[in-house]
């Protein structure tokens, strides 16, 4: 077939604008799902192996003090394999040159050489050496924030005693791959450090000698983590234990977890949702292609080609265009599969990346490419191939055109012949004209889709951060103190006011569902920190009961009146009862609120704080955190400022990330349509344009006619592409919601307009590229060749 | 031409309605003919009169609404699409009024694709000496004159050594000096090839070079002629 195969390579060729057009639609399709796909699969290849190789635990316990020796014991609980006890403490870090209060978290160093649970991924240095007791290893993202280098120093206060520390390593740790300083909502590396010590010199300065306070357990394979935990917290009641927990609900891992399962919803929905786009595009456009070539068709079935050998010729031209727009797709979502991996391990501080790409994603973006252009070909094809070729020689007949129904409404008077004709065209061939309007919807829909994720995490931060947690600052205790400690805050220079919290960790139980969290006591005449219902509206906490967030109930299914079971994990632990009386709305993090007063009560305390939020003016800012590096019961502070902040950063960012890929693609997709759709209509209707030219047409009053077609598709799409694209944020928003944050369904007008203007210079530049074709029409051709 | 000469088509009671619709348009309406090995026939009619119709049928682009239509005594009256797709591909040659050639393609290889699918075809080079354009082998229809091109199309039609040559208007669209041209070649071809060739035209000057003119008005056959001085095509002047 030697000749078909030279038709094929020069028509392939001659419609190489067309051909680009496709490929890029296709190719967008394509590398959208390469690249999150891919994505996904290495981040995850990456945590598991980390989790593997550095032994990451599968239960934890903190408790208050057990010696030693308690080991055995609990290395004899069935299920246990292995075990490793830990000193962890918390302590106030002074840095050179910083002069915030920084809280650290010292935990007992792994020996040299110890095949231990949660082990370090040293980055520099070394492990700290067991005889020396000023040597620590500090975490890579603290390190980072402060420039450090091995052999600097820090000062830390631990139990009251300042010491010096020498940094000898800088290490990574599968427990910390998201840092959380507890009772705070996003990561802040500068003022919140991870430090490993010799375990010696830690239970020294700690008065650990001899015993433990921390627990990590690897369960034997097949064990179930329920009974263990029982087991443990009976154990170690009597040592203080705080309530053992699985990997579960371990802090970094759930929220990586979450992060992930974030992660993974929107690399598969946007994928699907682009290739399946593209899919549905490559269908009509190659389907539209392929009519035009009814003429040729007829002839090679008049020289006796069979159907099938006109067929195969047809699909390979088919497969050559969508091979250049796979092709193109692979490369492409293959570079930026690994380029986004290593973007998020810039947020996940994973030690390594492990990237993968698995040959089924390529099968099936391959698969899917193909099935729908064949789809679209063979459709096509059996249309034409069904005719006669005597038939089909003859261009397409010239189908009864009627008014159009606006003309039958008696408005015939006020179209121009021209504008009857665009009417009469759209009208003879409605279905084809609703498969170009549904192609150009479905590509404004995808537009929106990308954008609606900025709009919503303004309206987090305005909500969050302008009518919930109004304090500047937020001031954490060591321990919880009496009230008068909230005496001396409001005292220091610059503090305009302060409100007092107390912070209590519980674990919420409802029928057989529970969640660890914390119980947040606030004030009854609180201003600064709020609660909101769903209007928004500030919603004061209850005389008697709890409040959830809307999450926190729809996480334990329970809605106000039920009752829940609380158990409290510190302290004495007392267990009881609560109603919920309310559900608050909050966009980020997932806490139980209740009366600070009650809260003691039930606590069976006096007025105990555990921190308070803290009205200030700003330009005292540097002297409030020097007063409050002074005060060794201050653990650390959050400043709103740096929530904000830290909240673009962390979540924000890797969205939006994510969401200029997706725009990126959505507007080639936007003009791939639009362009081929203007081409082929260009194509269909050349020689009756050109015939009007010849009657005497000016260029422009043709091009209006061309034009006018595409410019009425595109604006009945727009309308119909913003229902398409409401309903697919709509979805797409039902399954982004995590525990870390939700994001509210808010299409603002913006994300609209943007989409239209997307469309509509893709319109724009399509309409100059075919205009030029119109200009350059040959008017000979016409009149050279039949009707 | 002799008594004896096979008969290649012949046709009984053929009918042709067109459905456009709203209207139905009878195109052929009981004709009955006999055409032999070796002639050059000419279909004269006005526009409309059918011989459009009868061309395609004869030459399976077009199946017939009632009659029957032989082949060398093979009936192809209700012949599948693959039997008439065989039919086409090894027996009959096409040439239309508007040439029809691939414009992706050259010259040579406008031939080369029937040649390559055909069962005994002369090489493209050979079908395009045939016709005089030993020389434009490698143009593109573009490159090509009117007359060039519809050279092709006859280089096309002749390569595959059919039994029968269908030419609808061949020179319909060309001056006559082109034309003249072209049905030199027609005539050389059905000399020297003894190809059977019919040839539609409604220009009455080209009837003088057939053996037979058939006249066809309103899908009928209004009469036969048998010209007693069969002119050479060089020799027509329009």
């Amino acid at each position: 077939m030697r000749a078909l195969d030279y038709k094929r390579w020069r028509d392939f060729w001659k419609m190489r604008g067309q051909v680009l057009a496709i490929g890029l639609v296709i190719a967008s399709g394509v590398a959208i799902y390469v690249m999150s796909l891919s994505t996904l699969d290495s981040l995850t290849l990456t945590r598991q192996t980390y989790y593997r190789n550095y032994r990451f635990a599968d239960i934890f316990i903190s408790l208050k003090r057990a010696p030693a020796s308690f080991k055995v014991r609990l290395l004899a609980i069935d299920g246990v394999e292995r075990l490793r006890t830990r000193v962890v403490a918390v302590a106030n870090l002074t840095v050179a040159n910083f002069n915030e209060p920084i809280s650290g978290h010292l935990i007992s160093c792994p020996m040299p050489g110890e095949f231990s649970l949660n082990s370090l991924y040293l980055r520099q240095g070394r492990l700290v050496d067991p005889g020396c007791n000023d040597e620590v290893v500090v975490c890579e993202t603290f390190a980072k924030a402060h420039s450090f280098n091995l052999g600097d120093s820090l000062a830390a206060t631990i139990n009251g005693r300042r010491k010096t520390l020498r940094i000898v390593g800088v290490a990574l740790s599968p427990e910390f791959v998201y840092q959380l300083q507890p009772g705070s909502l996003f990561p802040d590396f500068k003022r919140y450090g991870i430090l490993w010590m010799g375990r010696k010199a830690l239970a020294n300065a700690y008065d650990m000698d001899g015993a433990f306070n921390d627990l990590l357990i690897k369960l034997a394979k097949g064990t179930r983590p329920e009974a263990v935990i029982e087991r443990l917290d009976r154990l170690l009641e009597p040592y203080g234990g705080l309530g053992a927990y699985a990997r579960t609900e371990q802090i970094s891992h759930r929220f990586l977890s979450e992060e992930f399962r974030q992660l993974e919803q929107m690399a598969t929905i946007y994928p699907t949702i682009f290739l399946a786009v593209a899919a549905f595009l490559l269908q009509v456009v190659i389907s539209r292609l392929i009519t035009t070539e009814r003429e040729q068709i007829a002839i090679l079935k008049a020289f006796g080609y069979y159907d099938r050998a006109i067929a195969l010729h047809y699909f390979k031209l088919v497969l050559m265009i969508v091979s250049v727009g796979v092709g193109i797709g692979l490369i492409a979502g293959l570079w930026l599969g690994r380029n986004l991996s290593e973007i998020y391990m810039d947020y996940y501080r994973f030690p390594f990346l492990l990237y993968t790409l698995h040959p089924r994603i390529v099968l099936f973006a391959v698969g899917v490419s193909l099935a729908a252009a064949g789809l679209g070909t063979s459709g096509a094809l059996r249309r034409v191939v069904k005719l006669a070729p005597a038939v089909a020689m003859r261009p397409e007949p010239p189908a009864t055109y009627r008014p159009s129904w606006p003309e039958r409404l008696g408005l015939k008077a006020f179209f121009s012949q021209p504008t009857r004709m665009i009417i009469r065209h759209l009208g003879r061939r409605p279905f084809k004209a609703l498969l170009s309007v549904t192609g150009i919807a479905l590509a404004c829909a995808i537009l929106m889709v990308g954008s609606i994720f900025q709009d919503a995490i303004d309206y987090i931060v305005e909500v969050q951060f302008g009518l919930a947690q109004r304090e500047d600052l937020t001031v954490t205790l060591v321990e919880p103190s009496a009230y008068r400690a909230l005496l001396s805050l409001q005292r220091l220079p610059g503090v305009d006011y302060g409100e007092p919290f107390r912070s209590v960790p519980v674990r919420l139980r409802f029928r057989h569902r529970h969640y660890r969290t914390a119980v947040v006591g606030m004030p009854k005449d609180n201003v600064l920190h709020r609660l909101l219902d769903e209007n928004l509206k500030p919603l004061k906490p209850p005389e008697a009961g709890i409040v959830l967030t809307d999450q926190l109930g729809s996480i334990l299914k329970v809605k106000p009146g039920d009752r829940l079971m609380l158990e409290v994990l510190e302290g004495k632990r007392p267990q009881l009862e609560v109603t919920v009386a309310a559900l608050s709305k909050e966009f980020i993090g997932v806490s139980a609120y209740m009366e600070l007063a009650s809260l003691n009560r039930l606590m069976g305390e006096d007025n105990l704080i555990s921190g308070a939020y803290l009205a200030l003016d700003e330009s005292h800012l540097a002297g409030i955190y020097l007063s409050l590096n002074e005060m060794p019961r201050v653990a650390g502070t959050v400043a709103r400022r740096h929530a904000v902040t830290s909240f673009y950063e962390t979540m924000a960012d890797q969205m939006l990330v994510f969401t200029f890929f997706i725009i990126f693609f959505a507007g080639i997709i936007a003009f791939g349509v639009v362009y081929n759709s203007a081409r082929i209509t260009l194509s269909e209707r050349a020689r009756e344009l050109a015939s009007l030219r010849i009657l005497g047409f000016r260029r422009l009053e043709i091009a209006y006619i061309l034009l006018g077609e595409l410019a009425i598709l595109t604006l009945v799409a727009i309308p119909l592409g913003f229902l398409l694209g409401y309903g697919l944020c709509a979805y797409i928003i039902y399954y982004l919601q995590t525990d870390l944050y939700r994001i509210p369904l808010l299409v603002e007008p913006g994300t609209y307009a943007f989409a239209a203007t997307v469309i509509i210079t893709a319109a724009v530049l399509s309409a100059g590229l075919v205009g030029w074709r119109i200009h350059r029409l040959d008017l000979i051709a016409v009149l050279k060749t039949r009707e | 031409m002799t008594e004896a000469a096979k008969e290649v088509f012949a046709v009984t009671g053929l009918s042709k309605v067109y459905d456009m619709g709203e209207v139905q348009v009878t195109a052929l309406s009981g004709v009955d003919l006999t055409l032999r090995a070796g002639e050059l026939v000419v279909l004269l009619g006005p526009s409309g009169s059918g011989k459009s119709t009868l061309l395609n049928i004869l030459g399976g682009l077009d199946h017939p609404s009632a009659g029957r239509f032989f082949y060398q005594g093979r009936d192809l009256t209700s012949a599948t699409d693959r039997e008439l797709t065989d039919f086409r591909r090894y027996h009959v040659g096409f040439v239309f009024q508007f040439y029809n050639l691939i414009p992706s393609l050259t010259a040579r290889e406008n031939v080369a694709a029937v040649t390559e699918i055909a069962k005994q075809p002369m090489t493209p080079e050979a079908a395009l000496a045939l016709v005089g354009l030993e020389e434009r082998l490698d143009h593109f229809p573009a490159q090509l004159s009117g007359g060039e091109q519809q050279r092709v199309a006859i280089a096309r039609a002749i390569a595959k050594n059919p039994a029968v040559l269908l030419c609808d208007e061949p020179t319909g669209s060309l001056d006559s000096k082109t034309g003249i041209v072209v049905l030199e070649v027609l005539e050389r071809i059905n000399q020297e090839l003894g190809t059977t060739t019919i040839l539609i035209t409604h220009n009455i000057v080209i009837a003088a070079m057939a053996d037979r003119v058939i006249k066809l008005a309103d899908g009928r056959i209004a009469g036969i002629e048998s010209p007693t001085e069969r002119l050479a095509a060089r020799d027509l002047i329009w």
